[in-house]
């Protein structure tokens, strides 16, 4: 067994660990010591990612002396690998990107509080991907809800709490309906662990009628996850969660948590349902027709919106639709574009909740449009950075959004030729030229003279222009090279069935 | 002789026995009078609000009303699909390979490999650590949250608190100076925290554990803070006290558990005796653990009984 293979617990107990070392520090040591030690879990994940695309084959690693069925169990493949970096890349742009913010909107003495929260995420959302055990994947999911509530009311501004209290309730109620899903299922299977669970099920559904109870099961399990991520119908939590936190709350939550549990979903379909069983359910069509209204929807409520941190929430809306889309289209095509459309829009959407804050800075602390006026040149760093996330967003070649809208179309193509691929078609193309109308008209009003044309006095740190080099890099580089991140999620695919 | 005074003075009606036990409502009827104002002021606000004149909208246009309906029609429908779930499930106590497998194995061999007597301690302690180990970290996610929300600070300032409640007409009542209180608890105290640590050190072997006995521990702890005041408690649990604590129990925790997780995974020989089962000292890590969960649960519930009543943990203790 090779050494590395221990590094997947080693992220966990090490963020885990940080998460109670930063309540013993002061702020600026906390944020210090946080920096680092993503690092150091970067350098972590891109070993196992390394090691994992070497050997070809995903690998289990039993927590503790039982062996598989008894004991517990995670999991390491390219996927969780690959996800496991780019979101670990995300998190740490974000907590540099916002420090700024975080010491200005937060009390001196919860600082070291908030960077605690940060790495117990962290922790949770390494434990969601690398976990073999779905009631694992349930208390860390429990660590994920928690820790994204305490990210949002740490503003203490009646909005932020507000916006926290009904995202708590939200959540909760997922949690409950997840919970019940796994307990129908761990009733019906007798086992926790992903791959007897899944031996389990095929074994079930070969017999006719038995299915009805796992479609249950799994019906309440996709709708507790489904509201946790913000599918269509139960959107309208959005805007006001991830436009009044703290920047770097923000681009957390839409960017990070939200995947997280479209990834377990993923994980759950594949490991525990087995994609066989999941394609034949109706649950896929109405994921399929809920991602698409999610993405019309948010689309025209983005373009309604009057508020840019609003208009960014409303489109996150939009983009956890074309996610689902993917699920519901189905085929390894449809998958692998939902999975990285994860990725396009993670790196994206937080880079722009972190810069729209500094351009509301420019134009006397107000998040408006008609304010926002000229503040990309009296901006000009944090101005390009927008514009270059507002491109991708829109799907503009060479950048990630343009990749990915592309693998939609291709698996819309693949799903057979019927109505599917009629309506996928029309409602690309109809949420291209929103995404375009919106963005577009941002970018011009933030670019176009105005009467005030004096220069922003905010300088802005090294390391914020580095973080936000950093996202942009990723997302040129899923977009120049989408065919070598496609091969790898295909790969992850292949390994997770 | 000086009580003989007391009661001469209070039947002269010099003096009130009372004074300092019953607290009179000191605020003057001119301030009252404002705050009320203030109060009607604020409410007329509300009302001729933007938002308000939209729910009242709302209202007229039969909205809330069918919120309602719909509400109870999907909660029945949800229902009916539960109670159809459950029904579709097999029965419970029916012998069914599929299902029983995994219990069998639990209950014929948990008490040799983990050494515990309790199965139950067995199995969330030594089979399914991991959980535990991410469960221990909720509660304290938890306590970090309630502190950031309550703790008071330069945004959440104590006078916003006592505003509330000088406007909604309520004072506090301190039950720490009644004397029933104060001498019930000088009885009870000491014998909760008896059985607390007796839940707690037993969970390898009977009913009990982390969690149960910390809860035990936790309820007399805020006994004991309720019936003689924080001015006392804060000198046993102070603020730097409670973080040491939790901090030194959870690494323990996470440090313990990520050795026996890299033994065992590895292969390597595990270093821990088992001990004989039935005995205070066995179960290997299960004591300790526990030890390190109870703690952990015991300071998060007075931390949120302290950071509700008055937004702090033991923040004077720490000046002195």
């Amino acid at each position: 067994m090779s050494f590395i293979q221990n590094f997947p617990l080693f992220t966990i107990v090490l963020s885990l660990f940080s998460g109670v070392l930063c309540t013993m520090l002061k702020g600026k040591t906390a944020r210090k010591y946080t920096v680092c030690y993503e690092c150091v879990l970067i350098a972590l994940v891109s070993c196992v990612l390394f090691y994992t695309i070497e050997t070809g084959q995903s690998f289990t690693y039993v927590m503790g002396e039982f062996p598989a069925p008894w004991g517990n169990e995670i999991r390491a493949g390219v996927l969780e690998a690959l996800f496991g970096l780019i979101f670990l890349i995300v998190m740490l742009c974000s907590v540099l990107g916002g420090a700024r913010f975080i010491d200005l909107d937060l009390d001196e003495s919860k600082v070291n509080l908030y960077y605690t929260l940060i790495n117990l995420m962290t922790a949770a959302m390494m434990a969601i991907l690398w976990t073999n055990d779905i009631f694992t994947g349930y208390v860390f999911l429990e660590i994920l809800t928690l820790t994204s509530c305490g990210v949002l009311i740490v503003r203490e501004l009646g909005r932020t709490t507000l916006a926290a209290i009904r995202y708590m309730i939200m959540n909760l109620l997922g949690s409950g309906l997840f919970l019940l899903g796994v307990v129908l299922l761990y009733d019906i299977t007798g086992n926790l662990l992903m791959l007897p669970m899944q031996k389990n099920i095929a074994e079930l559904c070969s017999t006719p009628g038995n299915m009805t109870s796992v479609a249950m099961a799994l019906g309440i399990l996709t709708i507790g996850l489904s509201i946790k991520s913000g599918l269509f119908p139960f959107h309208f939590w959005m805007p006001d969660t991830y436009s009044y936190a703290t920047p770097t709350s923000g681009a957390v939550l839409s960017s990070l948590v939200s995947k997280c549990y479209i990834f377990l979903l993923i994980k759950v379909y594949f490991r525990v349902i087995g994609i066989g069983v999941f394609e034949q359910m109706p649950l896929k069509a109405i994921l399929l027709v809920l991602g698409m209204g999610g993405i019309v929807l948010g689309s025209v409520s983005a373009l309604k919106a009057e508020h840019i941190n609003r208009m960014i929430a409303f489109s996150s809306a939009a983009q956890i639709g074309y996610i689902y889309m993917g699920i519901g289209l189905g085929g390894t095509a449809g998958y692998t574009a939902a999975l990285f459309h994860i990725l396009a829009h993670s790196v994206t959407k937080s880079l722009l909740f972190l810069t729209t804050p500094r351009l509301a800075e420019a134009s006397g602390d107000s998040l408006l449009f008609k304010n926002l006026q000229g503040s990309g040149l009296r901006d000009p760093s944090t101005g390009f950075f927008f514009g270059a996330a507002g491109f991708s967003m829109i799907g503009i070649p060479i950048f990630a959004g343009f990749s990915s809208k592309l693998l939609f179309a291709a698996a819309a193509v693949d799903s057979g030729r019927d109505w599917k691929l009629i309506l996928v078609m029309v409602v690309l193309a109809a949420s291209s030229v929103l995404n375009a109308l919106y963005f577009i008209r941002t970018l011009i009003r933030i670019f176009s003279e105005s009467a005030d044309k004096r220069r922003t006095t905010v300088k802005h740190g090294v390391l914020y222009k580095i973080s936000m080099s950093t996202l942009i890099a990723v997302n040129l580089a899923l977009g120049l090279f989408s065919w070598v991140f496609t091969d790898l999620i295909e790969k992850g695919l292949g390994m997770f069935g | 002789m000086k009580k003989d005074k007391r009661f001469q003075a209070w039947l002269y009606g010099e003096s009130d026995v009372m004074d300092n036990i019953l607290e009179l409502d000191e605020t003057s009827d001119e301030t009252r009078e404002q705050q009320k104002r203030e109060i009607r002021h604020i409410r007329r606000e509300i009302r001729h609000s933007r938002a308000a004149r939209s729910v009242v909208r709302a209202e007229q246009k039969g909205f809330y009303y069918l919120y309602n309906v719909v509400a109870v029609v999907s909660c029945i429908f949800l229902i009916g699909v539960l109670l159809f779930a459950v029904s579709n499930l097999p029965r419970f106590g029916e012998e069914n390979p599929r299902t029983t497998e995994m219990v069998g194995r639990y209950v014929e061999h948990g008490v040799e490999e983990t050494g515990a007597v309790n199965i139950v301690a067995g199995l969330i302690l030594d089979y399914r650590a991991f959980d535990t180990l991410g469960e221990s970290h909720v509660l304290f996610t938890a306590l970090i949250c309630v502190t950031i929300l309550l703790r008071l600070d330069r945004k959440n300032t104590r006078k916003g608190f006592e505003d509330y409640y000088a406007i909604r007409g309520e004072r506090f009542h301190d039950i720490s100076k009644e004397a029933i209180m104060r001498n019930v608890a000088a009885v009870l105290v000491p014998c909760i925290f008896l059985f607390g640590i007796y839940v707690l050190l037993n969970g390898q072997n009977g009913p009990g554990g982390g969690f149960s006995g910390g809860a035990v521990i936790g309820a007399g702890m805020i006994i004991f803070s309720a019936a003689f005041g924080f001015d006392l408690s804060d000198r046993v649990f102070t603020k730097r006290l409670t973080a040491w604590v939790t901090f030194g129990a959870l690494t323990f925790y996470s440090m313990a558990k990520g050795y026996v997780f890299f033994t065992g995974a590895n292969h390597l020989e595990n270093h821990i005796p088992k001990g004989t089962p039935g005995a205070i000292l066995s179960g290997g890590l299960i004591l300790p653990l526990d030890i390190a969960v109870g703690l952990v649960v015991a300071f998060t519930m007075f931390g949120f009984y302290s950071l509700f009543m008055r937004g702090s943990v033991g923040e004077r203790g720490d000046s002195r």
